[in-house]
């Protein structure tokens, strides 16, 4: 237990070694891990932005799920309210069409059937007249009456 | 002849002899007055070639160092560095990656590797040594039971905590400190309070570097008492053998502990000197 040389020898030769550790050990050292730990980080943050990002586009992509399908029933609906009012459009049309095919048949049945009655109107008279003369041939004179049996004709 | 005679009777097995031999110095006189002048060569070759060798191999692993997945030594190296940073942050609130805790992690791994020369068996280092230096040829193999060795790296310690004082609040300001801390700044009291930090930084230094050379010391003689009691006889042997195991095994606790203890002071000594009263 005596005290010498060794003292600062040893001294010496720790002050050596801190400044080598200060110098070339730990801030190699230290550098690695930091970057690591900063890479580390950075990975983690980038992960949670990925995931909230994921998120979100997953509440926009319901949302637009959700106006589309609304949109769609809309164009539905108003597809079928068109369809009933083509359909309705196109009965009052049939309709009026009918109506009027209709009318026109009865106004040609009208017309036949007076053209009929003309004719019968004719037909008759003539047999009246060629009866009427058969019988007053020989009493009447048929010039004197011919008029007036023309005119009963027309009156008829 | 006969002298020789009588030192190689002092140097057969009695028991002083032993440890006398095992305990003693390779100490070379450096100049003709010796004294204080004198150099232990054991002591400062296995210090300095465990310093080399243990912070060398840090220095392998950290030259090359990467920031992506590191090999399984540089893991193991970033534990190290882990376990030091943890505990100077706990201890330390200042840039302690400029110089204190690359200290502590020196004063860590070398005290550590100089207590762990405790783990080879004394007679073993004995034998090496008096195969190439002769018989009378002397070599302690654990630098850390000199106190030479431990009182270098406590008073190391002390002047840096010193200069840190200084740098840190000011010469002014660390004269102020002296006398006006911890009792106050009144004239009266400047005595005792400068009373009380001389106390301090005697003790600091002693307590620092007598705890790591004690139990050092200790660990070395119990080996040598089992070392010696193995040369009785078989049952000596085998009893000395299973104790020495245990010692062995105790001893890794102790020479763990002891570097751990002396880098936890070296840091709380250096914050102190950092932080005002």
């Amino acid at each position: 237990m005596n005290i010498n040389f060794t003292l600062i020898a040893q001294a010496i030769a720790f002050a050596v070694l801190i400044w080598f550790t200060v110098k070339f050990v730990w801030p190699p050292l230290l550098k690695a891990i930091e970057t690591r730990q900063k890479e580390i980080a950075d990975g983690l943050a980038a992960a949670q932005e990925g995931r909230s990002a994921l998120e979100v586009a997953a509440k926009k992509s319901e949302v637009t799920l959700a106006e589309a399908k609304q949109k769609a029933s809309e164009i539905i609906a108003q597809a079928e309210k068109r369809g009933t009012q083509i359909v309705e459009e196109a009965k009052g049309n049939a309709k009026v069409e009918g109506d009027r095919i209709l009318a026109g048949a009865k106004s040609e049945i009208d017309q036949e059937v007076n053209r009929a009655k003309e004719g019968l109107r004719a037909q008759v008279s003539a047999l009246a007249i060629a009866g009427a003369e058969k019988i007053l041939r020989k009493e009447i004179d048929a010039k004197a009456h011919s008029e007036m049996l023309s005119k009963l004709a027309a009156e008829l | 002849m006969a002298t020789e005679h009588a030192d190689n009777a002092q140097h057969a097995l009695t028991p002083s002899a032993y440890i006398e031999h095992h305990l003693s110095f390779n100490a070379q006189p450096l100049n003709e007055s010796a004294g204080f002048w004198t150099l232990h060569v054991d002591t400062f070759v296995m210090s300095v070639a465990l310093g080399l060798i243990v912070m060398g191999l840090i220095w392998l692993v950290a030259r090359k160092a990467t920031a992506g997945v590191p090999t399984k030594t540089q893991a193991f190296v970033e534990l190290v560095f882990g376990f030091i940073d943890d505990q100077v942050k706990n201890i330390f609130h200042g840039n302690r990656h400029s110089f204190i805790a690359p200290t502590a992690l020196t004063v860590f791994l070398w005290v550590f590797a100089m207590n762990s020369m405790d783990f080879l068996p004394v007679d073993w280092v004995a034998g090496i040594v008096s195969f190439f230096g002769g018989e009378h040829a002397k070599w302690r193999a654990v630098p850390t039971s000199d106190i030479n060795t431990t009182f270098a790296l406590a008073l190391t310690v002390w002047i840096l905590m010193i200069f840190f004082a200084i740098k840190v609040k000011g010469f002014g300001g660390w004269i102020h400190e002296l006398f006006c801390a911890p009792f106050g700044t009144k004239i009266w009291v400047w005595p005792a309070n400068f009373m009380f930090n001389l106390i301090e930084y005697v003790s600091k230094p002693l307590s620092h570097s007598l705890r790591l050379f004690g139990n050092m010391y200790a660990g070395e003689v119990i080996f040598l008492l089992l070392g010696m009691w193995a040369a009785t006889g078989l049952t000596g042997t085998i009893a000395g053998a299973i104790l020495g195991a245990g010692w062995s095994i105790f001893h890794i606790l102790i020479v763990a502990l002891q570097a751990f203890i002396f880098m936890m002071l070296t840091v709380v000594y250096l914050a102190m000197a950092h932080e005002g009263h």
